[in-house]
């Protein structure tokens, strides 16, 4: 059986190959392997294409689908839609795999209403059984995991990040890359992304981070975060936020981890003077590893927490960040 | 300006969900429901744009005649008037939902659609995107920053490290996010009058889903993790921990 899987790929600020996007690639190897056959192609939308294609091969891509413009610098929500459908079409996509950031949350819909095809974001997990597939998500705050069936091809799958393996880069692969004609229409390009307001901050976004460090209402005056940077500085992690910390005004909502901010899924993530509301833990109950830093010793932040230190964050956390740094 | 909200009827996020007996439905019996989170920021920056630009405020939703509850907590809020699409079933299809709110809107005049980001439930966070391809008109999602003038909208959507700005002309989705205003709760005098305001059912018929709930699970349970200790003289040990047991650092 052959079974072609599409993949939605992006790039990071610099040019770099976004993690999400290899852990896309990394997806749809697994699932032309299973079905027995197939190809994986990669649509690539940039200003400027340079190693990229290369890097996707190396990564898994067999062919690679690229629209090179000077437009392309930012996401343009049209031009992505309709090269989407086009590459789709070109290679006879089953399924199609999207990366769970802005952007491919953004698509994932325009693409099910182009194609008319079903589709489903935050995945965690995807199967492939007699050519069917499914997959599974996290619903109602993380309370439910709901197991969603495609009843129209292709499959249109958005995956939360930092949830599916990554192949190891071979250099050695090569794929076809072949320049996508797309048919733009006016509409298209009705809505113009103009530019991108970058934040101050070093630390990578909490939605994508592999390690993220929140605090909550315990950091008292926002002031405590100074800490939490710090600390996130030297583990290589986002810094996010409790809704309490957020609406204190301490953080920005962007940084907010919980059922009215992001879901985060890193494989470490640290609860620093959080209590553990329910609608905090819908956004990081999936993460791998759960440390809890808390002086009450009964918040229910400690029943999910792999590790716990009951303790003043103010006392714990700059001897944490003195071992980080001992470590690394 | 003719303004329209899509608005969803969702489980409060305190509740407690249980699996219905069929597997592939939540038990809504034991569930209080609430106008969805991310809604009442569509709701609000619907009222502040008619107070700006004048018009008047729709309230749309796709729901059963309970979802009537939704509709006049944003009337009470200050929408003007509601529809009720009222499904022959219930659905967990984006696609379908959009299709159902295209053919509704696209059959009357509008400038702007609103938009939550997602609903609180099952979260796909699709609709609003959805509904713009399907009716022809520009659409952003995850918006935060919102500026509409008579023919044109600019603004800024949230995306990872900053912020994309963008502009288009109307008509226009936008589905809004946490962080572009701060809703307003309905008075009591806001409450009794949505009682008077008018609110038009229509039946839909809706077409097989492509989308499926196949079952529901719980998630695997957590171990129940481990105390270190008290204090800073636990961290030695929490380090050694994450090294060594967890692997993670």
């Amino acid at each position: 059986m052959s079974f072609n899987v599409l993949v939605i790929t992006e790039q990071a600020d610099g040019g770099e190959l976004k993690k999400s996007s290899r852990e896309a690639l990394g997806l749809a190897r697994a699932l032309v392997e299973k079905a027995g056959g197939g190809e994986v192609s990669a649509l690539l939308l940039t200003a400027a294409a340079g190693e990229l294609p290369a890097k996707l091969a190396a990564c898994g891509a067999d062919r690679v689908f690229l629209l090179e413009a000077a437009d392309c610098q930012y996401y343009q929500p049209g031009v992505y839609a309709a090269a989407g459908k086009a590459a789709v079409e070109a290679c006879g996509a089953s399924a199609v795999l999207v990366p769970g950031s802005a952007l491919g949350r953004d698509l994932t819909p325009r693409l099910s209403a182009r194609l008319g095809a079903p589709a489903a974001t935050d995945c965690i997990q995807a199967e492939l059984e007699g050519g069917k597939v499914s997959a599974l998500r996290p619903a109602y705050g993380g309370k439910i995991q709901m197991r969603v069936a495609f009843a129209a091809s292709p499959a249109i799958l958005c995956l939360r990040p930092n949830v599916f393996r990554a192949c190891p880069a071979d250099s050695s692969r090569a794929a076809k890359v072949e320049p996508l004609a797309v048919a733009l229409t006016d509409k298209d390009r009705a809505l113009k992304i103009t530019g991108l307001e970058r934040k101050q901050s070093e630390t990578p976004d909490v939605a994508e981070a592999n390690i993220v460090v929140s605090g909550g209402r315990g950091m008292r005056e926002g002031g405590g975060f100074k800490m939490l940077e710090e600390l996130a500085g030297a583990l290589g992690a986002g810094v996010g936020a409790s809704r309490a910390a957020v609406d204190s005004g301490w953080r920005p909502h962007s940084d907010q981890v919980g059922q009215t901010g992001k879901f985060v899924s890193p494989s470490l993530y640290v609860a620093v003077g959080i209590s553990g509301a329910v609608q905090h833990l819908a956004g990081m109950i999936d993460s791998k590893v759960i440390v809890a830093i808390n002086k009450d010793a009964d918040a229910p932040i400690f029943k999910v927490a792999n590790y716990g230190i009951v303790g003043d964050a103010f006392e714990v956390v700059p001897v944490l960040i003195q071992e980080m740094k001992k470590h690394a | 300006m003719n303004i329209i909200v899509c608005i969803k009827q969702v489980p409060d996020t305190e509740a407690r969900v249980q699996i219905s007996e069929q597997g592939n439905s939540i038990d809504s019996g034991q569930i209080n429901f609430i106008l969805n989170p991310f809604d009442e920021y569509a709701v609000e920056e619907a009222l502040r744009t008619q107070e700006k630009l004048g018009g008047e405020v729709t309230v749309v939703t796709l729901g059963d005649e309970s979802a009537e509850n939704a509709i006049r907590t944003a009337m009470a809020m200050g929408a003007d008037k509601g529809i009720l699409l009222k499904a022959d079933r219930a659905t967990d299809d984006p696609l379908q939902v959009a299709r159902a709110l295209a053919a509704e809107i696209a059959s009357g005049e509008f400038d702007i659609v609103f938009f939550g980001k997602q609903g609180v439930g099952n979260e796909h966070g699709q609709v609003g995107m959805a509904l713009a391809e399907l009716i022809g008109v520009p659409g952003i999602s995850g918006v935060s920053r919102l500026e509409v003038s008579a023919g044109a909208v600019k603004g800024a959507r949230e995306v990872e490290g900053g912020m994309e700005l963008f502009e288009c002309g109307l008509p226009a989705v936008i589905s809004t996010q946490k962080g572009l205003n701060e809703p307003r709760y309905p008075s009591l005098k806001g409450r009794m009058a949505a009682k008077k305001k008018p609110l038009e059912v229509k039946p839909v018929a809706l077409a097989a889903p492509l989308l499926t709930v196949e079952a529901l699970a719980y998630p695997p349970q957590r171990e129940r993790g481990r105390v270190l200790g008290e204090g800073s003289a636990t961290v030695a040990e929490l380090v050694r921990c994450l090294k060594e047991e967890a692997k993670v650092i």
